[in-house]
């Protein structure tokens, strides 16, 4: 296999037909909801593409990203299109190891400055000025430095890259941010996830192949073909929502009917992402099919969002001040009516009783 | 701040905040009102009260005869946004269950699409209202900053709890913090308004028809 030739040696080589290569581009093509002629376009450009270098940096991550894109790969047309991209760096999949691996690292960053593709799971530690995650000694924040601006653009996937996710959650003891509070002038494309839906990451990656350029972003930096709805919005348990039918336990009458799990605290009303219509698994299923509500894995600081289980109509923390502030009510009611009663009694004690002679006078 | 930020902070602190600053100032008033004193009433009742006083809680709740006439506005546009209101409050599942969260009282709701078509129509009378208050000369020369004020706080959280749900404009995620933020708003203001008659409008109906009829006007 020529490590750099164009993809469609590499696709006949590992015995794909040209048939399902086009299957594949036009279902991406109607997945991204870009025009019908792109599917077209999205296979000449891939087919002719050459491959792009792509180094994948595991920052402060626990590698379910990485796990949940090579689970969809092997049998599927989009883990070609990974397996077709030069993956130069990814510590998991490489065969290298220790020194070799990072020699691979740093000739392909010096040998394709400003062309390749950087892709980062995990958040960047800040704290004690990165010490909390290293490889081969040296802070997950200094190799970013060095390697994010050689970058031609920037991919964070996974929610602890996009947005600093589990590890920025309360207290945040290694001081985890986002890839993008580190690398401010370079295009970055965030795609949440706690892991990332597969297909999502290898539809940026073929938009990036076909057109040379990143897909439209939201104001998080999420590409809108994916990120436009809520869960909610796409859920098949939608109907029960409306209807006021809601599972209160999961093993309740309810929830073996398959009704919404809004109360149960499902978070699909306001998470932005595309597993209700694009699924996991090859399109199996998605958590809720499975009978557990979303837990906005792809949001923004998730993980301090009130409670998985706890339903977005609930109050997000105990309420602390409400007991006192009602007794502070009453107390200021009492106070403020023996006032008003001492002000009676003093306007009743300075009362004069008007006589004729002062009323004639 | 992000918008999820945001919204859990308005589900949080937002909203403990609110409802204490709400149950201090309901609690405050109506200690105050009540405790309040009247001289004993040592005059001999006219007539015997009765029921008089229960009676004119629901007497004023109906429009005096040709009144709907005269002032239609106020009266169906009236009626149809504070029915509306109580339909939106009390029987909009998701508010059944924030109230169920805090109480543990819980009833049955309405289909949401019932409770879309209602939020229309309460919108609806209450741009009218405000209108026809700008409108009328007596009714705007009656109108202080209080009045537009009390006006807002209510219109606010029907409009943005609406247009969370329709997905107009902004995220649902944003529109939903704000449509909670706005109900905080009106919760910290209502006990220190006009917005109270919604705890004193009926203990002064009673009042009023109780001691009308020991003066010899029963009802």
């Amino acid at each position: 296999m020529n490590k750099h030739g164009p993809l469609l040696e590499n696709l006949a080589w590992q015995g794909i037909s040209r048939r399902s290569f086009l299957k594949y581009c036009a279902t991406l093509a109607s997945l991204m909801a870009l025009p019908p002629t792109a599917g077209r376009a999205m296979a000449e450009a891939l087919v002719h593409a050459p491959r792009p270098s792509v180094i994948w940096l595991p920052f402060q991550e626990c590698t379910g990203c990485t796990e949940s894109i090579t689970r969809s790969h092997s049998p599927s047309i989009e883990g070609l299109i990974f397996d077709s991209i030069s993956l130069d760096y990814q510590e998991t999949l490489m065969a290298a190891a220790g020194h070799q691996a990072e020699e691979v690292l740093h000739k392909t960053v010096s040998e394709n400055a400003g062309k390749f593709l950087l892709i980062i799971d995990g958040s960047v530690a800040t704290g004690l000025d990165g010490a909390y995650s290293c490889i081969a000694g040296r802070s997950n924040l200094d190799l970013l430095r060095e390697v994010g601006p050689k970058a031609a653009a920037i991919v964070a996937v996974g929610s602890c890259a996009a947005y600093g996710g589990i590890p920025k959650a309360k207290p945040n003891p290694t001081g985890a941010v986002a890839v993008s509070d580190i690398i401010k002038d370079k295009p970055i494309v965030n795609i949440p996830g706690c892991p990332p839906i597969p297909v999502v990451m290898t539809g940026v990656l073929a938009h990036y192949l076909t057109f040379g350029s990143l897909p439209e972003l939201d104001r998080l930096g999420r590409p809108r073909a994916f990120f436009g709805e809520t869960i909610h919005d796409r859920c098949y348990r939608r109907p029960f929502y409306d209807q006021g039918k809601f599972a209160k336990s999961f093993d309740d009458e309810g929830a073996r009917k398959g009704w919404c799990l809004f109360e149960l605290g499902c978070k699909g009303p306001v998470t932005y992402n595309a597993c209700a219509h694009v699924k996991w698994n090859h399109g199996t299923s998605f958590p809720i099919e499975s009978g557990h509500g979303c837990i906005g894995c792809s949001e923004p600081d998730f993980w301090d969002a009130g409670g998985f289980y706890k339903a977005l109509s609930m109050p997000a923390d105990p309420l602390k001040l409400v007991a006192g502030a009602a007794v502070a009510g009453a107390a200021v009611g009492v106070a403020v009516s023996i006032a008003n009663r001492a002000r009676k009694g003093a306007a009743k004690a300075a009362h004069e009783t008007a006589t004729l002679a002062d009323l004639e006078k | 701040m992000n918008e999820l930020q945001f919204l859990t902070w308005v589900r949080g602190p937002g909203l403990d905040i609110a409802l204490s600053i709400f149950l201090l100032g309901v609690i405050w008033r109506l200690v105050e009102i009540y405790t309040l004193g009247r001289k004993p009433d040592l005059a001999v009742p006219r007539s015997r009260p009765g029921a008089s006083g229960w009676h004119t809680m629901l007497r004023r709740s109906l429009p005096p005869p040709g009144m709907v006439k005269r002032s239609p506005v106020s009266y169906i546009g009236g009626y149809i946004f504070h029915v509306g209101l109580a339909i939106i409050v009390f029987l909009f599942i998701p508010h059944i269950k924030l109230i169920e969260g805090l109480t543990g009282l819980s009833w049955p709701g309405l289909p949401s699409q019932v409770i879309d078509a209602v939020t229309v129509v309460t919108l609806a009378a209450m741009v009218v209202v405000l209108v026809d208050r700008i409108n009328k000369p007596v009714k705007r020369y009656l109108s202080t900053f209080e009045d537009y004020f009390t006006w807002t706080l209510t219109f606010l959280p029907v409009l943005t709890g609406y247009l969370a749900v329709q997905h107009l404009f902004l995220p649902y995620t944003t529109l939903l913090a704000l449509h909670i933020l706005s109900a905080e708003l009106l919760l910290v203001f209502l006990p220190f308004t006009k917005l109270f008659h919604a705890f004193t409008a009926w203990g002064s109906r009673w009042f009023n028809g109780d001691i009308n009829a020991k003066r010899g006007v029963p009802v």
